[in-house]
């Protein structure tokens, strides 16, 4: 008590000792954190880069061969192909969501500005695929994707868009393969999307409308002069982070596909998955994974660019 | 006026029902497809949104009776509450001391814990592996509750370090004078404040915990050390059968107790959704 007492004092005398201490305290609050990330996530990071320029394979660490990995890599159908479909699964799945996400954000909000009765149910039914797990719900939609006995082409027949139920191999046929795969992605994705943008959509002043309204302004004027605008923040940061989850993903594609049929749908990481520990080339396995790192180093550095600004206003 | 609001509530309820429909649609499928009987299932003639001849239960039977379910479900459970409960007690320390003590390198260390919590899962698999195998952990449920900490970590962390901002120092730095230590403090003073925030962190990462899939796939592979989403998605196909009825329930009982948990605190789960992007 008289210590602490003592150290509460103003004066240059004591300043340093209490620096001290807070540090200290500061070092071991943080230690077990670090003790925990520097062997899990540092080492692993470093064991990657000696990996992906080794021909390692399990049980034997192989030698050095510089980017030997890299340059195969990309020579190899398989991964050119995996580099397209990445491409197409990333824009297509990323733009559905931002148009469905806002226009599901924009209608909550209208929701929460007339006090309508329900909108709490709404949401919550809304975030459902967002909140269970990944791979049983896409192993629900594998069901419905299947062609004989289940709803989707059952569907499609009844209203006369195909003659045969089996005539539409969703899972079968590279480019519906594709669909099914970026669909069910769309399908999870849109809470995130949705949610975010709301929150960010509530935060801007009711003013700004009123001012509007008595400009006479449409609602389109305002949706594109006043909320898009203002929505820039949040939607570059919920884009960000989506790009980044999107071009990672492994659930969907392994549960729906296994990156099938003819590798239409491999994204990096099924095919790390699949040349890494399946095969067991684990040296090309870490640098098919690795070429995930430059795309995430973009994102990170404009992540913290955008909070940077944020911070300062 | 009034004609004119209700036409414009009825727009929004109108606006939202594709959504809501898209949403929830895949689930009836899953719940109906696992109350029908087998017969029923694989019958081309039948309309199959819905029942014709009775439902039955017998699917979920099959998976208490004769699959390992049940242990899949306990080692999610196991792994779920201690990997949670590692992180956020880790979390809270680390948190406190980036957002309360100066100290060199703390705006180089929140710096790089937020760059790991934006490292997604599927980056470092493989030297993660070679790294459970050197610790001996290797396909056994012990490798998820150790590697599962490092994705929960940065994430609860960041978001109990916002949220620690937003209360005001002096609270603690009375008590400080009143002779509680540093640690005394954070517990007695400003952790029963911070309530909230720390349900928030750790409802977030016993969903994360729950869902995980990535390193449940690669790091195990025997039956009883299995947890939920492997067990049933690799092993209730039985050679290249799917068979359907049991996938669906074991999909619908392994998606239940997140619901229910999720129920119960949905206001928690939305701010701690959006607190990645908002603040």
């Amino acid at each position: 008590m008289f210590r602490t007492v003592l150290q509460r004092k103003p004066g240059p005398k004591y300043t340093s000792r209490i620096l001290s201490r807070e540090a200290a305290t500061a070092y071991i609050f943080v230690s077990p954190a670090v003790g925990l990330l520097l062997p899990l996530v540092g080492y692993p990071f470093l064991l990657s880069l000696y990996l992906a320029t080794s021909d390692a394979v399990v049980g034997n660490l192989g030698h050095f061969v510089g980017l030997d990995q890299f340059a195969r890599l990309l020579r190899q159908e398989i991964f050119q192909q995996t580099l397209k479909n990445t491409a197409i699964y990333a824009i297509a799945a990323v733009a559905a969501k931002v148009v469905l996400g806002l226009a599901l954000a924009l209608i909550l909000a209208g929701f929460g500005r007339h006090q309508l009765p329900g909108s709490r149910l709404i949401r919550a039914v809304i975030l459902l695929p967002w909140i269970v797990p990944t791979a049983l719900s896409t192993l629900g939609w594998k069901w419905m994707f299947e062609p004989q006995f289940s709803v989707i082409n059952w569907t499609l027949a009844q209203l006369g868009a195909i003659s045969y139920v089996s005539d539409l191999q969703w899972l079968g046929e590279p480019n519906l393969a594709r669909a099914a795969v970026i669909m069910v992605n769309i399908w999870r994705g849109i809470p995130f999307f949705a949610i975010n943008l709301l929150a960010g959509l509530i935060s801007i002043p009711d003013e700004l409308y009123e001012a509007a309204d008595t400009e006479g302004a449409s609602s389109f004027t305002k949706l594109w002069f006043i909320t898009l605008p203002l929505l820039r923040p949040v939607l570059s940061t919920v884009v960000l982070f989506s790009l980044i989850m999107t071009i990672s993903d492994f659930n969907i594609v392994y549960v729906l596909t296994r990156g099938g049929p003819m590798n239409s749908t491999h994204l990096l990481p099924t095919l790390a998955h699949q040349v890494g520990l399946m095969t067991g080339e684990i040296g090309r396995g870490a640098a098919v994974s690795l070429f995930m790192l430059p795309f995430l180093m973009v994102v990170v550095f404009y992540q913290m660019r955008l909070m940077r600004r944020k911070w300062q206003w | 006026m009034v004609a004119r609001r209700t036409r414009r509530a009825w727009g929004y309820y109108l606006g939202v029902l594709p959504f809501v429909a898209f949403s929830l649609f895949p689930f009836y499928w899953m719940i109906v497809t696992s109350l029908k009987q087998n017969s029923e299932i694989y019958d081309l003639r039948a309309i199959p949104f819905w029942f014709r001849v009775s439902p039955t239960l017998e699917h979920y039977a099959f998976l208490f009776q004769r699959t390992a379910f049940l242990t899949w479900m306990g080692n999610t459970a196991v792994v779920a509450v201690l990997s949670t409960a590692a992180a956020v007690l880790m979390s809270i320390l680390a948190a406190y001391a980036l957002a309360r003590l100066r100290f060199r390198g703390g705006e180089t260390l929140g710096g790089a814990i937020f760059a790991v919590y934006l490292v997604p899962t599927t980056l470092l698999f493989i030297p993660l592996s070679e790294v459970i195998r050197e610790l001996g952990l290797a396909d056994t449920r012990w490798a998820l509750v150790v590697t599962y900490p490092t994705f929960l970590v940065p994430f609860a962390t960041w978001l109990l370090m916002s949220y620690f901002r937003t209360i005001p120092a002096e609270l603690e730095e009375s008590a400080w004078i009143d002779g509680c230590s540093r640690l005394g403090a954070l517990v007695r003073v400003l952790l029963p404040t911070a309530i909230p925030g720390v349900l928030t962190a750790a409802l977030f990462a016993f969903t994360l915990s729950w869902n995980e899939f990535i390193y449940a796939v690669m790091f195990v592979s025997s039956t009883a050390q299995k947890t939920l989403g492997p067990g049933v998605v690799m092993e209730l196909v039985r050679g290249d059968v799917f068979y359907w009825g049991e996938l669906m329930a074991g999909a619908v009982l392994g998606s239940v107790p997140i619901a229910v948990v999720y129920a119960f605190l949905l206001d928690y789960y939305i701010s701690g959704l959006t607190a990645g992007a908002i603040k």
